[in-house]
Order: structure tokens, then sequence, then C-alpha cells
């Protein structure tokens, strides 16, 4: 059975603007759910609801096998990481930790024990006399974390924890916060705006795009076969290349301006104008390659090289902006003209219209 | 190189900062240091002649057991008016925290009697408390309870309580308003995930948050129940019966202006000063220090 389980959730709020459009997920117990998507999404909405700091407007969130959608936030078993950590200023490290098991009633001995515990745990034993303002942003962190585990929740909320990080501690603590959970085994939903952290610390991903679910799987599903075109954009980093192409007439092969690419397999698709899209690292630059390109911008970032260029058709104005990763250093220069070829199985194609995932 | 502002006329800058200087100078330097030679005089009561007498005046006053019962009462009443002012604005200011709909109505309506002049304020509990004819007076006499604040000074001084306090309200709560809203909300959020009950919240994170608006409320409160409720005790009781509600500077009016002892009203508003210059200094020392996070 289900560990986390959302049915249908939806929010709309007083002024009518509906943020969450039938959300359904089950999530397993011990498993880690990144909810993913751009900001304003309504991923912090859907967390809050599990947690029980937003109201749910209809569906049903269950909670360990209980259903909680009138249960206080307190009642619910979860405990929640906030983007500013929100550690009460005015206590100590230990007081901020020990809060919550207090409030519940816990033997003083116990409360000893288990704050004791996960400050070794999160290397916290130097720090428990100190406030929160004498700490580091990454020690916040750590506390606030430490915050959370000590209560022992059934589930875990991480509300963009690492946003208020800087880039190399982002990297660290996000191998830490995966380890831990990992260890704990304790179900985890965790939200951020970043598609790198979320492919890389997921069990499974929820794309969301304006309250709607776009995709539920494993990173690697979601790279390979993102079901639309959202989700096929916004996972991948340089961003996947779309252009708008046409299909000939029997489906043998579509063209890309003047060029006709052949297709092995006929497309499940009755429209002839599909959206082709293919990353930018299955580009490959091949001197016989069906694809003419011209290079506007090179960025070297050592480990690979970054080519921005533009399709070189004679007759295409739409100029589509096509980008490529290579791995090493590249002698190309800007303003070259080259060709690029790409495995077909690395085509993804889309329903220029629904933006859905075009089967072949 | 030009590290200054430079002005053509050096005439400018002092133009700038006169006027505030001259209203300081004429409306406190000047009467203050008129109160001071004032204290160290003895005057005749139809100010002919005066003697000069050095500090007997203070002598006095601390030989007087009526003054000494006076500064008692001042305390009593101000730490009253602090109590009740401030407790029933925080509870207000939590409560319209909580407030989701009609906000501004429910403000606004909070923050009115702040615009009501003392003399008005103190005349409106008058009218609801006059023994004979008010509304509440005779409520509590249909209900055995018998109310005169003319006669009794335990109800005087109650009634004087009330006007101060109530008075107080709008303006602590503002602050208590701000200082509440001010806290993040997700501490709040994260309290209640934490298992702590609104009760629970209040008091373990919102109030020790707003600790230094609470003190500073504190000090204004005092320094308010001090000094600006002679309207208010003016129209309600005049200081009486029988002195029960005569505050300190009540009774540098009285001496002053009513008993004609010049020296001595002198000299005990010489004191008032010496208290609340003290209570600023603590204020400013005490807060700047206070605020912890």
């Amino acid at each position: 059975m289900s560990h986390i389980l959302l049915k249908g959730v939806e929010k709309i709020y007083p002024n009518g603007y509906q943020a969450i459009h039938g959300v359904d997920l089950e999530i397993e117990e011990g498993e880690f759910i990144v909810l993913v998507g751009p900001s304003g999404c309504g991923k912090s909405t859907l967390l809050r609801m599990v947690a029980g700091l937003e109201t749910i407007t209809s569906g049903e969130v269950h909670i360990a096998g209980r259903k909680v959608n009138d249960l206080e936030p307190s009642q619910r078993d979860i405990a929640m990481v906030f983007q500013n950590y929100a550690l009460y200023p005015h206590m100590t490290v230990y007081k901020n930790m020990a809060y919550g098991l207090k409030n519940l009633g816990t033997a003083k001995d116990e409360i000893n024990r288990r704050v004791g515990d996960v400050a070794k745990l999160l290397e916290l034993e130097d720090l428990m006399q100190r406030k929160p303002k004498q700490l580091s942003g990454g020690q916040r962190q750590r506390v606030a974390m430490g915050r959370a585990i000590v209560r022992k929740p059934a589930a875990f909320l991480f509300d963009e924890p690492l946003s208020n990080l800087d880039a190399k501690l982002r990297v660290q603590m996000r191998l830490v916060i995966k380890n831990l959970q990992a260890r704990l085994g304790t179900t985890t939903l965790y939200v951020t705006h970043d598609q790198v952290e979320a492919m890389t610390m997921a069990d499974r991903l929820l794309v969301l795009n304006a309250g709607i679910v776009e995709q539920i799987g494993t990173p690697m599903d979601l790279y390979e076969r993102p079901q639309t075109r959202f989700v096929a954009g916004f996972i991948g980093s340089p961003a996947m290349n779309f252009v708008e192409v046409k299909l000939s007439d029997d489906g043998s092969k579509f063209h890309i301006g003047d060029n006709a690419l052949p297709l092995n397999k006929a497309l499940d698709t009755s429209q002839s104008e599909i959206t082709f899209g293919f990353r930018p690292e299955h580009l490959v630059l091949d001197d016989h390659g069906i694809i003419p390109l011209k290079i506007a911008l090179i960025e070297h970032l050592g480990a690979e090289s970054i080519i921005h260029a533009k399709l070189n058709n004679s007759d295409d104005k739409s100029s589509n902006a096509i980008t490529l990763r290579l791995n090493g250093h590249t002698k190309e220069q800007n303003g070259n003209i080259v060709r690029a070829s790409i495995a077909p199985e690395h085509y993804h194609f889309f329903n220029q219209k629904s933006g859905h995932r075009i089967r072949s | 190189m030009l590290k200054q502002v430079h002005f053509k006329s050096s005439a400018l800058p002092y133009m700038l900062v006169a006027p505030q200087i001259i209203i300081t100078l004429v409306f406190f330097m000047w009467p203050a240091s008129q109160a001071i030679y004032q204290s160290l005089l003895i005057e005749d009561a139809f100010g002919l002649s005066s003697q000069f007498v050095w500090f007997d005046n203070f002598k006095e006053l601390f030989e007087d057991d009526r003054y000494i019962k006076t500064f008692g009462r001042t305390l009593f009443f101000s730490a009253m008016v602090a109590m009740l002012s401030l407790s029933v604005s925080l509870v207000l200011a939590a409560m319209a925290d909580r407030v989701i709909r009609g906000t501004g109505i429910y403000r606004t309506l909070l923050i009115w009697p702040y615009a009501v002049a003392p003399v008005i304020a103190g005349a409106l509990w008058v009218f609801l408390f006059y023994p004979t004819t008010g509304i509440i007076s005779t409520f509590l006499t249909s209900m055995g309870y018998e109310w005169n604040h003319q006669l009794k000074g335990n109800q005087a001084m109650f009634l004087v309580v009330i006007a101060a306090a109530w008075k107080q309200i709008s303006y602590n709560f503002l602050f208590f308003l701000a200082g509440m809203q001010s806290i993040p909300k997700s501490l709040i959020e994260a309290a209640a995930i934490d298992a702590a009950g609104p009760l629970k919240r209040f008091w373990t994170i919102i109030f020790p948050l707003i600790t230094p608006t609470t003190f500073f409320l504190l000090v204004v409160n005092i320094v308010y129940a001090f000094f600006e409720t002679f309207g208010i005790i003016h129209v309600v009781t005049k200081g009486g019966p029988a002195n029960a509600t005569e505050i300190l500077v009540f009774k540098v009016y009285n001496d002053g202006f009513v008993g004609l002892d010049l020296g001595g009203s002198a000299a005990q508003s010489v004191i008032l000063m010496i208290l609340v210059i003290g209570m600023t200094i603590f204020q400013f020392k005490f807060i700047e220090r206070k605020v912890e996070y």
C-alpha cells in the first residue's frame, strides 16, 4: 500500500484562480519524490496542501494510511524544511530541535537522546548552544533538517531547501540530503525548480506546469521518453532543441527546410505538421550529416563545449536556434558552417497543438 | 578631492536647522531652565517677592508624606494603565493578526480612540460612569453594586485607569500588530507542524519575538501614564475624591496654579523632568541591546 496518496487533489483560491488541477500521485514507503516545475507552477502549493498549511479544495490526501484532509499540520505526522529554514531565532539550536518533541510531550531523557543522535548524524554537536543568527547558511540548513529528522515523522516535506545556498554548497547538500534520506528510509516529498537537483535526487519526479501534472516517472524515463514537449524542454541542460517539421505524405521521412530525414518507423499521427525534438548532446558533427548549421557562439567549459548555432537553410525564415553539446574542446570557430547528424533512436516528436509525445 | 558638500553661503545649513533649534529652545530649554530656577525660590502667593533658598523646596517635598504618597500612587496608576492597555491591545493585535476578511474595517475601528482628545476621552467615561445618569453605573446599581466614583477613591482610581488605558490601546495595538506581522509566516507554520497549538504558538514563538516591541511600549506607556493623563484626570476626578487620584503631574498643577506654591510646584516638575529623561535614556540603551536577532 502506498505511503502517501493524492487522489484528484485540486486547489481553487477564493478569487477563482485554480492553482492545482487534479493531481493523482501514489508514493511508496521510503521513496524520494521530487516535485519540479517553473516558478509559479503550483508545486509549493501542492506541498503545502500535503503539509496542511493550505486547505484542499477537492480530492483526498492520505498519509500513512490515514486520510488527512481535515487534520491539523501537527496531526499529520510530517516534518517540513522551509526555504528560509524558519528556525526560531530566539531559541538555541538544541531548543529548535527539541521544540516539536517537547510539544508532543516526549520525556526529557528521550528528547535529549534523540536530539543528541541527530546532532551527531548531522555534525551539529558543537553548535547546540548557538542561536540561528550565529550560524552559517549551511549550518542553518542542517539544523532545519535536524529539526525535521528528530521527530521521526512518516514523511519529510522539503520546500526548496537549497535555494538559499551558494552553488558549491548546494551540490554538497544535495548529496547529504540524498544520503540521509536513503539511510533513514523516510518517504520524502521534495520541491524544487532546479531540474538538475530534481534529476540527481529523485527516485521519481513529478513535473508540474501551471498546476497540471505533465509527467510522473523516474529521471531516466523523463529524460529518454518525455511525454510532453514541456517536459522535454524542462528536463535536461542545455534544453532540448525543437524544430517545426513537415512529415512526408507516406510518413517515411520528414523535412527540416530543404533536407529530408528518413524515419525507421511510421509515426502514430494524422498530422503532417509536427514538432521534432532532439537533445544537444545527441547531435554529432558529421561532414556527411544532413543538418546544416551556422555557428553563432561557442561556450568552452573545458570538459565540454556548447555550440549555439542556427539552422543554415536557404529558405528557412524561422531560423531555429540549435544547441550542440560536444565532449572536450572543439576547434570550430564562430561563423563556421558545419553539418551534424542525430541517431534516429534519439528522435522525439510532439504534437504541435497539444504538445503530447507522438509514438513511433 | 571634494569630500564634503560645500554650500556657497555658510549661513544656509544653520538656517536649515534653525526652526527645530528655535522650537526646542522656546518650548523646552527656556521653560525647563525657568522651572529649575523657580524650584530654587520661595515666592509669596502674589508674586511680589521671592527668596533664593537653594534646595529647600526639594527637601520639603521629600519630607512631605503627601508627596511620597502621591509618588506611590503615580507608580501604581502608571503600572495599572500600562498593564491594562498593553494586555488588552496584545489580545486585540493577536486576534487582528488572524483576521482574514474585513481587516481594514477592524483595524480602522481599533485605531480610532487614538484620535480622541484626552479631555473628550475623559468626558466619555464620566458620562458612562456618572453615578446618577451613567449607563454603566445604572447597570451596576441595578446589579446591586453601589457605584459612586465621586465618593469612593478606589472606584475613582479604577475609572481613571480605564479611561487612560483605553486611550492608549490604539497606539499599542498598532505597534503590536506591526510587530506580529513582521514575523515571517513560515515560523508560525513551522511551529504549527511542530505540534504547537495557536495558544502555544503565541506564547512560545510570537510573544518572545515581539519582546523588543513590548519593551518599547512598556516604557512609552509608563511615560504616557506619568505625563499625558493630566487631561483625563482633570475631567474625570480633578484628583479627588480626597486626592485618591492625584498623580504627580496633577499635583504639580494643583500646588502651582491652585495652591500658588510656585517653588514647590517647580521642584516637582524638575523631578518629573529628571524621571522622563532617565526613562528615555534607559529605553534607548536597553532597546539597542535587547534586539537579539
